[in-house]
């Protein structure tokens, strides 16, 4: 065993100072190397990280959210539908949400208004999020102005800024009270936008959702778990697109690292050929190559995934923000938690290393059985 | 179809190692015909040569078939959130029929390539190549089931329909009634647990008559393969609910994650390292008669038996202290 760790040591000194010898050569290949890495893990750890966030961000949200429906599109809510839900056994708490959107000619931007019954606020107070504070110039007292679908104006002062920890979902939320909702967005008294239901045991939801369309069939419940679901397919769906899109890019680096691998120098050719005259076999020459592509692999690999985890987790993400999360004027500032997991690495590997390997495996074996004095001459 | 890009690897993996394994057993059939040790034409120095070549790109392929195993794993745990009633892997392999033949396929070639390579390495011992042959018509055997696995996976992958929101969310409730069981079913732990420890009692001895009279390595391998699938169902059917504390919680996937300290991994790295080295001991101890094969013969064989006991005893031992530990109590109820 000593023996054989012996060996490899030499041979990965022997492999290390014959890539310094070919400084550029290598360089451009790690180079080239680390950039797909970094692209791809990039991409990984990105979409990762909304989808951890959505996770996190619904755990908070109701199980059902009920939704009437006119004609196939979405209406609002009248009151009586509370009474008419009536009493079902497992569900904790149930209420009727106001909410819409509000478009603001100012910053050319969508706002989302909700009423926050549990806020405490007077009608002509207001909680912003921090995407809105941002592009209005607004702190803590200072003063906003929204046109009610009427066309007057109403003018709320800032109460309170939210804290940007939630800033994916709140950075373009205005919170104000029922009737300053009301007025400003014209939704009459007995309408809600939606109803929410809280049910304690994860294991009644679909029951409860069942019988909810069938007291009002002119409704349908989203759950939570729904949403979660969708969430993850359409996350890997994306991530999976943007892989598919990338192939074009593994593919050209397959073929640099082919052609790399296959265009040996004269220098090279010969030096195999002193390598095997001195007394090494086809499998020294092989293992050689193969520590060489191993130590390029592995620091590509690194480089990349390392330079990835900061573009995403410190940076973030800058360059891909506006594909993966879509398109909003109000972007929201967020930093991801960072996570690594071992399912990505391994995707990751396969996408890079494994075809790197698989490219490089004949133009390796070829140089291997060189001989000598074909070289040498 | 989903196209998530663990996924998309797993089928790059497969279809890449299909076609190495092709352009192997094209040359392994040249070698079967054309192999002559004897003769020093051009012809048989090339072939020659080619068989490094062959055993790097067969090499590879296992490796990455190992690693494509766990991937296959972790991509199943991933993908629990987008079915209805799937809480963990389990759920997704019963997705559809593919999903657990796929999984079998996967382990059984990875078995397959390590007692291979095995082979291979023995034979490269010997000056003469002398399981040359043997060696490439073995070859010939593994690449339908390399194949097999491609499109069984690729199946699986296929026949996939993630719950996502409809726009009427009637499909929903109807199809609640058909949606993936999260069970797997487990025999009677009182007959697992017996299985166990009379089956690792048996293979001790068989372990220990190799090493002494040096024969009867290939009933060693039969053992240390039955102890395998013996210890597989033994984690199904009694080591999981003991480490979950839960009698009905049956999962061998969930026994991989962080809640319950990562105990699978000491449970399965030990078991299938074992396991294939004693495949590898059934593999090279019946050349012990070839000259130029003997004297590796006699040193290995006996140090990989050593090391696949070892590695067996620490299942044995983790199990029986993962039993011990736990909290669940089932004296009365199991035994």
């Amino acid at each position: 065993m000593t023996k054989f760790i012996r060996k490899q040591r030499y041979l990965i000194d022997f492999t290390l100072s014959s890539l310094l010898r070919r400084k550029t050569k290598n360089l451009g290949l790690l180079l080239v190397y680390t950039l797909i890495v970094f692209i791809l893990a990039s991409v990984m750890l990105f979409t990762h990280a909304l989808r951890s966030e959505a996770g996190i961000i619904l755990q908070e949200s109701p199980e059902i959210i009920l939704q009437r429906m006119v004609a196939g599109r979405h209406a609002l809510m009248p009151a009586e539908y509370l009474e008419k839900i009536g009493r079902v056994r497992g569900v904790v708490r149930k209420e009727g949400r106001l909410w819409g959107y509000f478009y603001d000619y100012a910053t050319k931007s969508n706002y989302t208004m909700m009423a926050a019954p549990d806020k405490g606020l007077s009608n002509s107070e207001v909680i912003i999020g921090a995407g809105i504070a941002r592009v209005r110039w607004l702190g803590i007292g200072d003063f906003i102005s929204f046109n009610s679908f009427d066309g007057k104006t109403y003018t709320f002062e800032v109460k309170e800024i939210l804290d940007s920890e939630s800033e994916l979902v709140s950075s373009d939320l205005v919170l104000m009270s029922e009737t300053a909702w009301r007025t400003t967005l014209g939704v009459p008294e007995g309408y809600f936008t939606d109803i929410v239901l809280s049910v304690r045991n994860p294991r009644e939801v679909s029951k409860i959702a069942g019988k909810l369309t069938l007291k009002l069939p002119d409704t349908r419940p989203i759950l939570r778990d729904e949403i979660l679901r969708t969430y993850d397919s359409v996350f890997a769906w994306r991530q999976g697109i943007t892989f598919v899109l990338l192939a074009g890019a593994v593919l050209a680096f397959v073929i640099f690292a082919w052609d790399k691998a296959s265009g040996l120098s004269a220098e090279e050719k010969r030096e195999i050929g002193i390598l095997k005259a001195v007394g090494w076999e086809t499998g020294d020459v092989l293992h050689m190559k193969f520590w060489e592509g191993g130590i390029i692999s592995l620091s590509a690999f690194m480089l990349g995934y390392l330079a990835a985890y900061v573009h995403v987790f410190y940076g973030s993400a800058v360059l891909f923000e506006p594909v993966l999360k879509g398109w909003a004027v109000l972007y929201p500032e967020f930093h991801p938690v960072p996570f690594i997991d071992g399912m990505q690495v391994a995707t990751l590997f396969f996408f890079t290393v494994f075809p790197y390997t698989v490219a490089t495996i004949i133009p390796i074996w070829r140089a291997s059985i060189t001989d000598p004095d074909t070289v040498m001459r | 179809m989903l196209l998530s890009p663990a996924i998309l690897a797993l089928i790059l993996v497969s279809v890449t190692v299909s076609l190495m394994l092709l352009l192997a057993s094209g040359f392994a059939i040249q070698i079967i015909t054309l192999w002559d040790i004897n003769s020093g034409s051009e012809q048989q120095l090339v072939l020659e040569r080619r068989t490094y070549l062959i055993s790097t790109l067969l090499t590879w392929a296992f490796v990455a078939e190992l690693v494509s195993l766990l991937l296959f794993v972790y991509n199943a745990e991933s993908m629990s959130g987008q079915f209805v009633g799937a809480m963990c892997a389990t759920g997704v392999l019963n997705v559809n029929v593919w999903g657990w033949p796929t999984l079998f396929l996967k382990m059984i070639v990875f078995f397959s390539g390590a007692a291979w390579l095995t082979l291979n390495y023995l034979d490269n011992q010997g000056y003469d190549y002398p399981l040359v042959k043997l060696k490439y018509s073995l070859l010939l055997l593994i690449v339908p089931l390399v194949i097999a696995e491609f499109v069984v996976q690729l199946l699986h992958f296929q026949e996939m329909e993630p719950d996502v929101i409809v726009s009427c969310c009637g499909s929903l409730f109807s199809s609640e009634s058909e949606s993936v069981a999260a069970g797997v079913a487990g025999i009677q732990p009182r007959i697992a647990m017996l299985a166990f420890y009379v089956s690792g009692l048996a293979m001790l001895l068989s372990g220990v008559w190799f090493l002494r009279r040096k024969s009867g390595g290939i009933l060693f391998a039969v053992m240390g393969v039955a102890v395998f699938v013996i210890s597989m169902i033994a984690i199904v059917s009694f080591v999981s609910p003991y480490i979950y504390e839960h009698p009905h919680h049956h999962c061998p996937f969930c026994i991989l994650k962080s809640g319950h300290d990562f105990a699978g991994y000491f449970l399965y790295i030990p078991l299938f390292v074992a396991a294939v080295l004693a495949l590898g001991v059934g593999v090279i101890s019946p050349w012990a008669k070839v000259p130029s094969l003997a004297a590796s013969v006699v040193k290995d064989a006996p140090r990989l038996a050593w090391l696949s006991m070892a590695l067996f005893a620490m299942v044995y031992a983790m199990s029986t202290w993962m039993v011990l530990s736990s909290s669940l109590t089932m004296q009365g109820v199991w035994w």
